[in-house]
């Protein structure tokens, strides 16, 4: 770190915060805030998870917008918006968490081409530039490896590179470094420290919850709940709070009732006089496929011990653990506990285990006192005990105050020492810990260390804790140094330290990493300092609108998809599987209907009016009725649709002329299909008739005039040539919007919608870019079914297909749109996917004429089905594949479908936001 | 013992789980009342407001009467047009019917010449087509008949048709409407509901606590069957009192115990298959895509939209390893026709075997997937 002595004032700001505020809900974020930030230096935010500086971070970024107060970024004001669209190329924002601006399907090249796109650089100089970033980060030889399979270092790094594709001013890092091992994060410094020789007018700011991280930066903001506690060099700060380091200069800036009560946690000595092991194991080994998380792991705890495992994230210290409580079989070696082989249909020992895993993992649907109650009961504590235990916990655990709330509305901390007070209700001997303190504040972390000592010393329960900070390892009695999956030494904090001659534990774990040749990978080369800077950055100008931008978003959703293979399932085969199923489902045919016949007259007469229903292709004759209760019977069990009865002496009346009456029973269970029955036998008995007529010499029996009927497009009146054509504009409405609607919301649920809020892309880019590969997706969809109906189905196309390719252009870009629609709406994939699915599937299959016709309904129902543009695409499909139609005959229904496009697209893209509020 | 303490336990929780979740509730409380009462009212009759038109090339007052003889609201009122607007009109969709009177064709009526009136049906619009072509022959005979003979004709023929409909007379769709949506919505619920559950357990990664725990994958499942299977039954019968019963007025021929009985083996069934979509995604997106592609068949192939005589047979032979099938079919004969367990036993006996597989199919995928799960 460059060590210039750098007094607070006198220096140019690059920041300016006054009287900033920040609402969640109710939640107060920020409490107004007035700051300074100087420029040309490297500043961090110290705290606490949960204080305010993420949220500080991306007002600065532009990724949030401002609700109160002003504030300047790069000499301008940031809520206007013609500022920051001028500036944000010079801003890079990395946000929280691993990986969260990066594409995890996407390889380390696509990831940075994607941003090299974004901000506009040409192919030769996006190869320079990542070649360039690559070599200096040693990622160049993981060009082709997915984001989301390299480690955490790993990702950090690469995110820092897609942030300095385009030489910023100011590089915003929020924890850049949590969950990181300790060589990765020193090589991430190192990186930055060098960036910085190169490009000494940039500005860096970083939020950390490492204090160690944070001694070496040039200045400090130290935050608490939303508020400043204190700013200046970290010698400042040490020297005003009068202490030796900055994790106690923060204890102590804190106001004075949080710390009420603090003192530094002290661990008394372990009582050497016990033996007797709790878990041992040897050769520990888990595969996943050819991937080894755990290799070979041996170690062993005696009973009493504080045993930690200290390493990065993804090393294999949750696995290891999962083994141990049985909650994955291990695939090589073996462990015990407490002398009994691990075994995990074994109920018995999970009695005597206590396991709180990685994050908080009880119901939050459930209240503080009956998450405690379920755990007492599962455990089988006695249920006269229940009561007692769960008031021992609560009042163990000071948690008297939230009994009845839901967890979810709790304070992390409260919630860490909820999780233990559960893990520990059925008083177990051994407690399993998957870093438990992960994301709690310093003084939660020690009040939670204190509880963690009482029970290890006073209770004599055996403590296995997993962490990746290196003060809570220390306090360890004994502790394993892990890292890709084998541990690469175990002994006492203070002996490691010796053996490997450092003066910190952290030192130590770097040394083991290092030989452990963890740093191969990260190997970084120094290249020339002059490469980095020979293109200004006013080479590249902002543009209202670029294609360039617009088809990045394309290419990038193009690959994500090819990659995902539920989505891509569902986009080809899901419209094919539906249309199968709606062809064959949605059947309006009426035929093959069984009926039955009891024939009390048995004459040639009566069985002439039989013979003429067996004779219709519509009825299917079953075994002849015996009497009242069969036909009921059979009726009844849905055997028979139709029951007909010739009454005795049937014959005998017609030849006298007299008044008979055949009497018949339909099925009404199914109203539309009791209709059709009644039709087709009012017909056959009219057609029984009129040859009754002909053949007997009945007065009166030719009619005067006949209706001819012509059942035009559809001569035999099948399901099939009416559905088909219909269920098209149906799917293809419902499958593109909802596709269209998870991939805008997945990239809020993901985070990367940042992007679209810290780089130049606009909205109506981002919208319309991700639309596009959609849009091709649907009319592929469309010649697939159009293929399926011709070939499977049998329904030819008899008009001009070109006119209803156009048509399903047209039809695509609006179904495509109203998923954007329903993905500007809601937050969350599922609300999205239900919102898509409920506006375009009930409007489609009810309103738009798929089986009554616009014209005959009324109401609402009139107004959706006029406006709606599934109705004119139905007509068209209609008229192209059944009525022979062509562009001539049907250019009146593009009309509406024109005006829906600009309509829809505009309102996506007005009600998209492009910054978080 | 033990285990079905356990089990009835964990089964609590998963109604607390329920009950603390808004968007869930809200759900079921929908798709019970409102969502059963428009899919009961919002059906029209077959033949409602039918676009016709009639080309009246004759013009005399014969014609005229059968023109006027169409009204609301069974069609709309008929337009007048020419010859030569008849193939746009029914090309562009503006009607379904076109009904067209010769020249002369009352002189040749009175002349006994038995002229034809010609009938266009746009038999795409296969709903229409059928019933309204019986009606409209019926309405111009019976026009031309009075005309001719200058009253109504009484002379019935020798031989008449008594046609009787059996269960609903009055052939209302509301009958049919609501009481199919209920037996739709409780497999819809059941998939949602379990799926959702054990969704839930592992995006907050309680399922990995639960293991750890004395208690089994069995109990684990067993629980979630049992407890969402109660609230979709409740529910259903509720909807079934208070919504159809009460405030559709629809009549239950059958007994509802018996129902309730039936409803219970298929929800069996049903719980299983959410559990085993719910392996099958990672989240809850995933999860719904999945339910579009299984519901939809399941429901619309199952007889209770369209009749089932009318698909292929390989689809019916299919179908016949769902459930819904089987549910549908003693869900019509119980509800509408009154029918006892002598006559719907068969299908008791499919779903008990249909649901005890794909328990036991659910149950061993769910101990595979719940370790990875972990």
């Amino acid at each position: 770190m460059t060590e210039v002595p750098l007094s607070s004032s006198a220096l140019p700001t690059v920041v300016k915060l006054a009287g900033i505020q920040l609402h969640y809900g109710k939640q107060v974020a920020l409490a107004g805030i007035d700051l300074e930030i100087p420029a040309g230096c490297m500043v961090g935010l110290i705290g606490p998870d949960g204080v305010g500086k993420s949220s500080l971070l991306a007002l600065v970024a532009g990724a949030r917008a401002i609700q109160k107060g002003c504030l300047e970024v790069l000499g301008g004001d940031m809520s206007c918006k013609r500022h920051r669209d001028s500036i944000c190329p010079r801003i890079a924002y990395m946000p929280q968490g691993l990986g969260k601006n990066l594409y995890p399907t996407l390889s380390v090249e696509e990831n940075l081409q994607f941003f090299a796109r974004l901000f506009g650089h040409g192919h030769s100089e996006r190869r320079r530039r990542i070649d360039d970033l690559t070599r200096s980060t040693g990622l160049h030889g993981f060009l082709d490896r997915p984001a989301g399979k390299l480690s955490g270092g790993m990702k950090q790094k690469l995110g820092l590179c897609c942030s300095l594709i385009h030489d910023p001013d100011l590089l915003i890092l929020d924890e850049p470094t949590t969950g990181v091992d300790p060589l990765a994060r020193a090589q991430f410094w190192e990186l930055i420290a060098r960036i910085r020789r190169q490009r000494p007018q940039m500005s860096v700011v970083v939020a950390t919850a490492y204090m160690d991280e944070a001694q070496r930066f040039d200045w400090l903001v130290a935050m608490d709940d939303g508020a400043l506690l204190a700013t200046g060099t970290p010698k400042e700060l040490l020297e005003r709070t009068d202490s030796d380091s900055l994790e106690s200069a923060f204890i102590a800036l804190l106001p004075e009732e949080k710390k009420h009560g603090y003192a530094p946690v002290t661990i008394p000595p372990l009582a050497q006089d016990d033996d007797e092991v709790a878990i041992e194991a040897q050769g520990l080994t888990m595969r996943f496929g050819d991937f080894i998380a755990v290799n070979h792991v041996s170690f062993r705890i005696r009973r009493g011990e504080i045993f930690g495992f200290l390493g990065s994230n993804g090393c294999g210290k949750s696995t290891t653990m999962k083994m141990l409580t049985g909650l994955l079989p291990a695939s090589e070696g073996q462990a015990w506990l407490f002398g009994k082989l691990v075994d995990p249909r074994d109920i018995d020992t999970r009695r005597r285990v206590g396991y709180m895993s990685q994050a908080f993992s009880l119901y939050g649907e459930l209240t503080v006192e009956q998450n405690l109650v379920l755990h007492a009961r599962l455990f089988q504590v006695p249920e006269a005990e229940i009561a007692a235990r769960v008031d021992e916990m609560v009042s163990r655990f000071t948690l008297q105050g939230v009994r009845s709330s839901l967890p979810e509305s709790l304070p992390l901390g409260i919630r860490q020492r909820l999780s233990l007070a559960v893990a520990m209700v059925h008083k177990p001997e051994l407690l399993i810990l998957d870093e438990p303190t992960s994301g709690v504040d310093p003084i939660a972390r020690d009040n939670f260390w204190r509880l963690m000592i009482e029970l290890a010393r006073r209770d004599r329960v055996t403590i296995f804790i997993s962490t990746h900070f290196m003060n809570e390892a220390e306090r360890c009695d004994r502790m394993s140094m892990m890292h890709a999956g084998r541990v690469l030494d175990s002994d006492s904090p203070a002996a490691l330290v010796e053996k490997r001659g450092a003066s910190t534990l952290e030192e130590a774990f770097i040394g083991y990493l290092t030989e452990a040749g963890a740093d191969e990978q990260g190997q970084v080369t120094e290249t020339p300092s002059a490469s980095a800077t020979t293109v200004p950055h006013s080479a590249v100008k902002y543009r209202a609108f670029s294609i360039q931008r617009l088809l990045s978003y394309t290419w990038r959703e193009a690959l994500e998809l090819r990659r995902d293979p539920v989505r891509g399932t569902l986009a080809l085969l899901g419209s094919l599987i539906l249309m199968l199923v709606m062809g064959y489902g949605i059947s309006l045919d009426v035929e093959d209907l069984s009926y039955a016949v009891l024939d009390r007259d048995q004459t040639t007469l009566s069985n002439s009016y039989a013979l003429n229903l067996s004779g219709s292709r519509y009825f299917i004759e079953q075994s002849p009725l015996t009497g009242y209760t069969d036909m009921d019977q059979r009726m009844r069990s849905g055997d028979i649709a139709l029951a007909i009865e010739i009454p005795p002496g049937f014959g005998r009346d017609v030849k006298r002329g007299s008044q008979v009456e055949i009497g018949a029973w339909i099925d009404g269970a199914m109203p539309q299909r009791a209709e059709t029955i009644r039709g087709y036998m009012q017909g056959i008995h009219r057609q029984w008739l009129a040859e009754q007529a002909g053949q007997a010499t009945t007065p009166g029996g030719s009619a005067a005039a006949s209706v001819e009927t012509r059942f035009r497009y559809n001569p035999d009146v099948q399901s099939l040539p009416a559905m088909v054509p219909a269920v098209i504009p149906l799917l293809l409405m419902m499958l593109p919007a909802m596709l269209t609607a998870l991939a805008v919301v997945r990239e809020k649920e993901l985070g990367s919608i940042i992007n679209l809020y810290v780089t130049p892309v606009t909205r109506s880019e981002f919208l319309i870019g991700k639309q596009l590969p959609y849009i091709a997706l649907a009319v592929l969809n469309f010649l697939l079914m159009a293929l399926l109906s011709v070939t499977l189905f049998g329904v030819p196309i008899t008009g001009s297909f070109l006119t209803l390719l156009l048509a399903v252009v047209i039809y695509s870009i609006i179904a495509t749109g109203m998923g954007l629609l329903a993905s500007t709406l809601t937050r969350s994939q599922i609300a999205a996917m239900f919102f898509a699915m409920i506006g375009t599937l009930i409007p489609a299959v009810q309103f738009s004429g798929m089986i009554d016709p616009v014209s005959s309904l009324e109401g609402t129902g009139r107004f959706i089905g006029t406006i709606y543009p599934t109705s004119y695409m139905l007509t068209i499909t209609r008229g192209v594949f059944s009525k022979a139609l062509n562009l001539g005959d049907l250019y009146p229904l593009f009309v509406p479908l024109l005006i829906a496009v600009p309509t829809i697209m505009g309102l996506s893209i007005f009600l998209l936001k492009n910054q978080e509020r | 013992m033990h285990s079905v303490l356990t089990i009835y336990r964990l089964g609590v929780k998963e109604l607390w789980s329920l009950i603390r979740d808004p968007v869930m509730l809200v759900l079921i409380v929908y798709v019970c009342s409102i969502s059963v009462y428009t899919k009961a009212t919002a059906l029209p009759e077959s033949l409602h407001m039918a676009p016709i038109a009639v080309v009246d090339e004759d013009n005399s007052p014969l014609s005229g009467r059968i023109s006027t003889a169409f009204y609301p609201p069974q069609f709309a009122t008929p337009d007048l047009i020419s010859l030569t607007e008849v193939d746009p009109g029914l090309d562009a969709g503006h009607y379904t019917f076109v009904l067209n009177i010769p020249p002369n064709f009352q002189r040749d009526v009175l002349a006994g010449l038995a002229p034809q009136v010609q009938l266009n049906i746009d038999a795409t619009r296969m709903s229409q087509a059928f019933t309204g072509n019986g009606y409209i022959q019926q309405i111009v005979m019976d026009e031309i008949n009075e005309f001719t003979q200058r009253y109504r004709s009484n002379s019935a023929p020798p031989v008449d048709l008594a046609l009787r409909v059996s269960f609903n007379p009055g052939l209302e769709k509301a009958w049919f409407g609501s009481l199919m949506s209920i037996i739709d919505n409780i497999t819809m619920l059941s998939i949602i509901l379990t799926g959702a559950a054990l969704i839930r357990e592992r995006e907050h990664g309680t399922i990995e606590h639960l293991l750890a725990m004395p208690v089994t994958p069995t109990e684990i499942m067993l629980a979630k069957v049992w407890s969402m299977g109660l609230v979709v039954l409740v529910s259903a019968l509720l909807s079934l009192y208070l919504v159809v019963s009460w405030a559709l007025q629809v009549p239950i021929a059958g007994s509802v115990a018996l129902f309730t009985v039936g409803a219970a083996l298929h929800l069996f069934a049903t719980t299983s298959m959410g559990i085993f979509l719910a392996t099958l995604s990672r989240n809850m997106p995933q999860f719904g895509m999945l339910m579009v592609l299984v519901l939809l068949p399941l429901q619309l192939l199952s007889g209770g939209a369209t009749p089932r005589e009318s698909m292929p047979e390989v689809v019916q032979h299919i179908m016949l390893l769902a459930p819904t099938t089987h549910f549908v079919e003693l869900g019509q004969a119980i509800l509408y026709r009154g029918a006892g367990i002598d006559v719907v036993w068969t299908q008791f006996l499919f779903l008990i075997l249909i649901g005890s597989t794909l328990f036991a199919f659910s149950l061993s995928r769910f101990r595979k997937a719940i370790g990875q799960m972990a």
